[in-house]
């Protein structure tokens, strides 16, 4: 089974399943990660699913879309590989991704 | 595990964020979601939207899987509540069973407004609050049919842009001399009517429904004008009201919503309520107000669960909303009410982005924004802040566009 690591930002690990095609806020909010608000459904329209995937694994996730870029060009803790996960869908393919969750969901 | 059991009324999206921060926020016994609808609780907003035009199926509309709530244990009761006992803390369910609560929350959402007008009741008439609700429409919405939507507010005009998309022919209905009277500027419900009518919608205005007329389906409507309007099928969207009797019944003090304070308790504090149902004081507005809103009903519940487990937290956070139409994404931060200037950010008469921004005595109330993220984002910051702001500055400002 392809884990995925939601690390909070005092460190924290907690690990859940990759539902191919679910986004990556779904397998978040699905597994009771904490860190993880879906306050407007997964719409890019509120940002507290906001994650920073390991640069190692940004290529294979993908860059954010035009509207998500807006989104998190707002924010204070934004890094370059930050994305928001209600906009991440997520394959199976990514065993082992780690994302990191900002000190603002913290 | 504690035997200490909390019961949460009512499986919307309230709801269901509540028995969800319950769990993390260490509540150690029994957690029960109770819904009368036979599906996992889901979104709303979309309902109108991408489920409606068939872009979103039922398991993509649930907000959490089945499998969190067996994991998180807590316990969905597929059951209506008809009354609550709170001197023996039980509540009396649909089918006689009595169910024991040690801490109790209110989640029971809100219902549409229905048409009061002659055949109201014919078959084709629908309303759009439930997933139900949108099965139905679904099935009658075939391409070439005509669909009239009662209402040019939100709910109305989101259900006008999915049934074009879908092929049918749409009349939108308002009684107000514009849509969205209720809610924007004239400016702006000047620029939705525009794009509605250049996506082929016949918009409609100071349109007063007398009847609905048909055999035993709905085949027209006829106006107070004594004007008349082809129907196969009729869309009522002129609002919710609060669901309320269960909470007013038990004597819980209801105005407009149940009556909650900053904590989400209820005029008896061991009852807790959150989401559409509710109204409560809002010290940034000075004064009482009922929220149809997802973020809002996402907070009460957070708040609401804090409360249960004894944890001091406040609802604080400014509303917003959002509506998406066509390929508009409108979002509103803030409450325009009370505004006495307007400015406008680019041009709704021209453009299909722009920023309506609302002041009272030079202050930031609330902003309209249409595809405009950043404007939504530096908007909520800055009424948040209760900034004073410069209105040739809000006119001028460019926004930049994402630089990535």
């Amino acid at each position: 089974m392809a884990v995925v690591t939601f690390m909070s930002y005092d460190g924290d690990e907690h690990e859940a399943p990759l539902e191919e095609g679910s986004s990556l806020m779904q397998v978040a909010t699905n597994n009771a990660i904490p860190g993880i608000d879906a306050d407007c459904g997964g719409e890019a329209a509120c940002g507290p699913c906001h994650v920073i995937v390991d640069p190692a694994w940004a290529d294979k996730v993908g860059r954010s879309g035009p509207e998500e870029e807006e989104m998190l060009s707002m924010n204070p803790d934004r890094q370059p590989t930050s994305r928001l996960s209600c906009q991440v869908k997520a394959s199976e393919s990514w065993d082992g991704l780690t994302v990191q969750l900002p000190e603002s969901q913290w | 595990m504690s035997s200490a059991r909390a019961v949460v009324v009512g499986a919307s999206h309230a709801g269901a964020q509540l028995v969800t921060s319950l769990r993390q926020g260490g509540w150690p016994g029994e957690i029960l979601l109770v819904g009368d609808e036979p599906v996992l609780p889901y979104q709303r907003p979309p309902l109108s939207k991408a489920y409606l035009a068939g872009k979103l199926g039922l398991t993509e509309l649930a907000l959490r899987s089945e499998d969190f709530y067996i994991k998180q244990d807590i316990k969905r009761v597929a059951a209506t509540v008809e009354e609550i006992d709170r001197s023996a803390g039980e509540l009396v369910l649909g089918t006689g069973d009595r169910l024991t609560y040690d801490a109790l929350a209110l989640c029971t959402g809100a219902r549409p407004r229905r048409l009061r007008a002659k055949g109201a009741d014919l078959d084709g008439v629908y309303y759009l609050r439930r997933s139900s609700d949108v099965e139905g429409i679904r099935e009658d919405a075939i391409p070439g049919r005509n669909a009239v939507i009662v209402g040019g507010g939100y709910i109305g005009l989101e259900t006008a842009a999915s049934l074009r998309a879908l092929g049918l022919h749409v009349t939108v209905l308002e009684a107000a001399d514009r849509v969205l009277e209720r809610v924007t500027a004239p400016k702006v419900s000047a620029f939705f009517t525009r794009v509605h009518q250049s996506e082929g919608v016949d918009v409609r205005t100071n349109a007063l429904v007398e009847a609905l007329v048909g055999d035993s389906r709905v085949r027209e409507v006829v106006l107070a004008s004594g004007e008349s309007v082809v129907a196969d099928l009729v869309i009522v969207g002129i609002g919710i009201e609060p669901t309320t009797e269960l909470a007013e019944a038990a004597g819980l003090v209801v105005d407009d919503g149940i009556l909650i304070d900053a904590h989400a308790r209820t005029s008896d504090p061991t009852i807790v309520a959150a989401g559409d149902c509710t109204s409560q004081d809002m010290p940034r507005y000075g004064r009482r107000i009922r929220l149809e809103s997802v973020p809002s009903a996402v907070e009460q519940a957070k708040v609401a669960a804090a409360t249960i487990c004894g944890k001091d937290k406040e609802i604080g956070a400014l509303p917003w909303f959002w509506s998406d139409q066509y390929d508009l994404k409108l979002k509103i931060a803030g409450l325009n009410t009370g505004y006495d200037d307007i400015v406008l950010n680019g041009d709704p008469l021209s453009d299909r982005d722009f920023t309506c921004y609302y002041l009272r005595g030079g202050e930031l109330l609330a902003a309209d924004c249409v595809n405009r993220p950043r404007d939504f984002v530096t908007s909520k910051r800055m009424i948040a802040q209760g900034d004073r702001v410069d209105p040739g500055a809000l006119e001028r400002t460019v926004e930049s566009r994402g630089t990535s």
